[in-house]
């Protein structure tokens, strides 16, 4: 059952009203931080004022649409005008927008409650959360683990119920890892679906704002209200939107769907329990009535390596205002010079400079041809490797992550142990394909394991329709941490 | 005699320059913020002029509908797919520390213009196509304030963000120009084109049109070029050509002393009229050009461009050969009228309702011209209407009036307008052109002044000139003077 339509249905029925659904949340948060630590900034009196105006409609006999007064946590990398914005990093601490992302403005045009902000790897440059300035996130399943990263503080909120649903963005999996390891539903649309104005950028050409929600059928109601054409973002694709729920009705299956497992997905490096996880659930999709079959992406191997070149060269970029002359933290200095380097020594972590130097390296004369350019060559036959895929399926399938949550602490030092653990998402952003997470078991520990669908471009309905098939024929989404 | 001394090395110069324009649209080339010069600091900002966090830029549909009319009018072909890049370097000026430029694809290449040399002397005109490389679009940074009295010693700057964001086109010229003349004609004919088109005001005080010079010297007959140095701080036509001619001898000087000549940008000093170091160039810089991933391709249709291309005013350098050619107007006529798009559709104008060109060309490059600068006024600004300066050239054509009895008239003209024929007929200014009235006026000059008379006929011819402003005056300028001289002579050379 969709959590939004159940709350909608409480407060449309005056069960609860807004500001008590708001308080119950702001409750829950107030009483899991102290270990889940997924928030950086809590908007309570904005909350409640907020869903004090959802109340005053109800009363007044208006009619409120699905999203009036349903609760939601934003990332803190997408802008929300007068609320601080850090992108988890301590270069833009005290930031506070004087404008609000378009994402975040239709939620609110829609009715929603921001909660707050969340925490995330500094600049969404992270797998773990870890690389956060300010806190490090606990995954609800294991606090000693890790919730993913880079949208763990939404991952992991959603996961404890610290709010219906959340918002997070997705370069190279920062979306469905974290959805994976704390078994939630996650969303990545298709590139240009939904606009990016007011996300910090950290690789424009990969990033895509997402929902993070308990089940398939509140991430298509989410979707639904922040994708579509926007003018201020020159790369957001001008098509029609669909309700995207009108089709997840029970009793959907999967008949006639045509499914293809991604070969080079699985055997080494894959964790047993998620293979045998990942094939009971194929199992079940062919009960559904799906037709599975097994292909291969030759260049899926390269992801990693691609993204690492394409990605650290677009942040390189895209983090050099972060200057100290106009917002932001400025440290002291002698001179212009020393202000450059100290602010930007000071303001970032180990993990952002690191990705300033690959991509600054990579961009520059003489190492352009062999790293940016061939990095570009293989991104497009990794596309072409999915789009001829897509001629014999209309859905690819395969893990989300090889493990389930790792250890906090882990891979802090083991940069490209890290990194391998966003293999199976990260070329779907170079293809620019939507994709999606959701639970499909639990390891022996008790942690979950996400299944991944990838669809062609612009066939978010397809995805959501077998995501839906599936969840509806599946009791993982039923199940909740123990706090 | 000393023995002969060897033959001197003649030098020549390589010059090429860059320039940069700003486009006179209304909003900034990725924002909606307002681009007009001159106002209080950062008050035209927004977030994305400013790179904060997240915003995107989107493209002014004008800018590029200016680029590439301004492509299209310096001969370049279009480019059908081009795209934008970053161009990388700190500087507290550049908000988000990289440009959006355009590197490897700009939306124009492989243009040339015309520039016309003038003989000072003679004012024969001479004609040469200068090659131009490439036009781009960019974004234009901010204005850095120093602190304090000096630069060196100054303890803080301020920075303007209102100039960030101007759309600028830059040009790139090919290594063509050969003297400080060539240089300022084509900045000139560039700035005139861009007037032309309305794409820009190419005011230069303002920075709207700014060049910096790229400049060599090699011994005439060697192929190869020789160490490259780049002239910046020009603000105006004339300190351009002075930079250059200063530059040219300077690099000269040291290449005949055998000292080298450094790769290096060096400032005009306006004040001291001489060339300063800048900064040396060690290398070329490394500015980390890549894709801008915010942006998507740009494409430019054969429609489109075809639709810009018909849109095209007629540009100075047709002007200046349908003057010459169609009109019989001489080169150095033909480029004064055509140098100002205002003057020259004028003239057109007044061509087009039936006046003598070379007779209108006349009146409009000389008396017309020296009363709108005098007043300080433009040509659109005056009561003489193109049809009325017609109706009087006309009138002067059928020797109704003669030139002198135009200028008379001209002053009211200018300020309040009105009918030349009207007046001419209110006034009673037509031309006497009987000869028999003419005789008759002649002869009650001479009768007039007969000791003036007794003296000519004595051998004082000079006084021919006397006599003639005599009748003149008796008749207020109205008879023909070539009829009244014709007449005059042998009256005045006849036996008593």
């Amino acid at each position: 059952m969709s959590l939004i339509r159940e709350l909608h249905r409480q407060l449309t029925q005056k069960e609860r009203s807004a500001v008590e659904i708001t308080q119950g949340y702001l409750a829950h948060i107030e009483t899991l931080e102290p270990q889940l630590r997924s928030f950086l900034t809590i908007t309570a009196d904005h909350a409640l004022a907020k869903a004090q105006q959802v109340d005053q409609q109800i009363a007044a006999g208006e009619a409120i649409g699905l999203l009036a007064g349903i609760p939601i946590a934003l990332k803190d990398n997408l802008c929300t005008q007068g609320v601080q914005t850090t992108c988890a990093s301590k270069v833009l601490e005290g930031f506070i927008p004087p404008y609000e992302s378009t994402v975040t403005e239709r939620l609110a045009t829609a009715g929603t409650i921001c909660l707050g902000k969340t925490n995330m790897d500094e600049f969404a440059m992270g797998s773990s959360t870890e690389n956060s300035a300010y806190q490090v996130t606990a995954n609800p399943w294991d606090i000693a683990r890790v919730p993913g990263g880079s949208s763990g503080g939404s991952a992991a909120a959603v996961a404890a119920d610290e709010c219906p649903i959340a918002l997070g963005s997705d370069t190279g999996g920062s979306i469905r890892q974290p959805a994976a390891f704390c078994g939630v539903v996650g969303l990545k649309p298709t590139y240009g679906l939904v606009s990016r104005y007011g996300l910090v950028a950290y690789a424009s050409s990969l990033d895509q704002i997402g929902p993070l929600t308990r089940t398939v059928e509140d991430a298509a109601i989410v979707l639904g209200a922040i994708a579509g054409h926007d003018p201020k973002d020159s790369t957001s694709l001008n098509v029609d939107i669909p309700d995207y729920t009108h089709t997840l009705k029970p009793g959907l299956d999967c008949k006639g769907r045509k499914i293809g497992i991604i070969q080079e997905t699985f055997g080494d490096g894959l964790d047993p329990v998620v293979d045998a996880a990942v094939k009971t659930a194929i199992a079940q999709l062919e009960s559904l009535g799906a037709e599975v079959q097994t292909l291969s992406c030759p260049q899926f191997r390269y992801g990693v390596p691609t993204y690492y070149i394409i990605a650290p060269s677009e942040a390189s970029s895209n983090l050099a205002r972060y200057d100290g002359v106009k917002y932001g933290l400025r440290a002291n200095n002698d001179s212009l010079m020393d202000m450059y380097t100290k602010t930007r020594a000071t303001g970032f972590g180990a993990e952002v400079k690191r990705r300033i130097m690959i991509g600054t390296y990579a961009l520059s004369a003489g190492y352009y041809d062999a790293y940016y350019l061939k990095a570009q060559k293989v991104r497009t036959l990794i596309k072409q490797d999915f789009e001829k895929a897509f001629e014999s399926v209309d859905v690819l399938l395969c893990p989300t992550t090889p493990t389930t949550a790792f250890k906090t602490g882990e891979k802090v030092n083991d940069p490209l142990s890290m990194y391998l653990s966003d293999l199976m998402t990260i070329p779907v952003n170079l293809a620019g394909l939507p994709s999606l997470s959701l639970p499909c078991g639990f390891d022996q520990a008790g942690l979950p394991i996400g299944l991944q669908l990838i669809g062609n471009v612009l066939q978010e309905q397809t995805l959501l329709e077998v995501a839906y098939a599936y969840e509806q024929a599946t009791p993982w989404h039923t199940q909740t941490p123990h706090l | 005699m000393t023995a002969a001394a060897p033959a001197k090395t003649q030098y020549e110069a390589v010059i090429g320059l860059e320039t940069h324009c700003q486009l006179s649209t209304e909003t900034k080339i990725f924002s909606a913020s307002s681009t007009v010069f001159g106002a209080d600091p950062n008050t035209h900002i927004d977030p994305v002029v400013m790179g904060m966090p997240g915003v995107l830029p989107v493209l002014n549909q004008q800018v590029l509908e200016y680029a590439v009319k301004a492509g299209l009018a310096l001969n370049c072909e279009i480019a059908p797919y081009s795209k934008f890049d970053r161009k990388q370097y700190f500087y507290p000026d550049l908000p988000k520390n990289y440009q959006i430029s355009q590197f490897d694809l700009p939306i124009a290449e492989h243009g040339s213009l015309e520039i016309e040399l003038v003989d000072k002397k003679t004012k024969a005109v001479t004609r040469k196509r200068i090659g131009i490389t490439r036009l781009h679009m960019e974004e234009d940074a901010g204005k850095l304030v120093h602190g304090g009295s000096t630069l060196s010693g100054s303890t803080y700057s301020l920075v303007d963000f209102n100039r960030a964001g101007v759309p600028l086109i830059e040009i790139v010229s090919e290594p063509d120009l050969r003297s400080g003349q060539e240089a300022a004609e084509y900045a000139q004919e560039l700035r005139r084109i861009v007037r032309y088109l309305g794409v820009s005001d190419g005011n230069m005080q303002e920075g709207s049109l700014r060049c910096d010079v790229n400049i060599s010297v090699r011994p005439v007959g060697r192929e190869q070029f020789g160490t490259k140095v780049e002239i910046k701080n020009m603000n105006s036509f004339s300190a351009i050509q002075k930079a250059i001619e200063y530059e040219i001898e300077r690099q000269i000087a040291a290449v005949e002393a055998g000292e080298p000549i450094y790769q290096e940008t060096r400032l005009w000093e306006e004040g001291n009229q001489r060339t300063i170091s800048m900064r040396l160039k060690e290398g070329s810089s490394d500015y980390r050009y890549f894709p801008e991933p915010d942006l998507p391709p740009i494409e430019v249709s054969v429609e489109q461009r075809e639709a810009w291309r018909a849109a095209l005013p007629e540009l100075p350098a047709q002007k200046r050969h349908r003057y010459e050619t169609d009109m019989g107007l001489s080169a150095y006529d033909a480029r004064v009228l055509a140098d100002d798009r205002t003057i020259a559709e004028y003239f057109d104008a007044t061509v087009g309702v039936g006046a003598d060109p070379k007779l209108a060309a006349n009146w409009i490059t000389q008396d017309i011209a020296a009363y709108l600068n005098n007043e300080k006024l433009t040509i659109d600004q005056i009561g003489l209407k193109p049809e009325m300066l017609a109706e009087m050239v006309q009138l002067i054509s059928k020797s109704t009036i003669n030139n002198k009895v135009g200028k008379e008239m001209l002053p009211e003209l200018l300020t309040q307008g009105g009918s030349p024929a009207a007046i001419v007929e209110a006034q009673g200014l037509s031309q006497i052109s009987d000869p028999e009235q003419i005789a008759a006026i002649i002869d009650e000059v001479l009768a007039a002044n007969p000791d003036e008379l007794a003296k000519y006929r004595a051998g004082k011819k000079k006084l021919q000139g006397f006599f003639v402003g005599q009748i003149m005056k008796l008749t207020n300028g109205r008879v023909d003077p070539k009829l009244t001289n014709q007449l005059l002579l042998p009256k005045l050379n006849a036996e008593p």
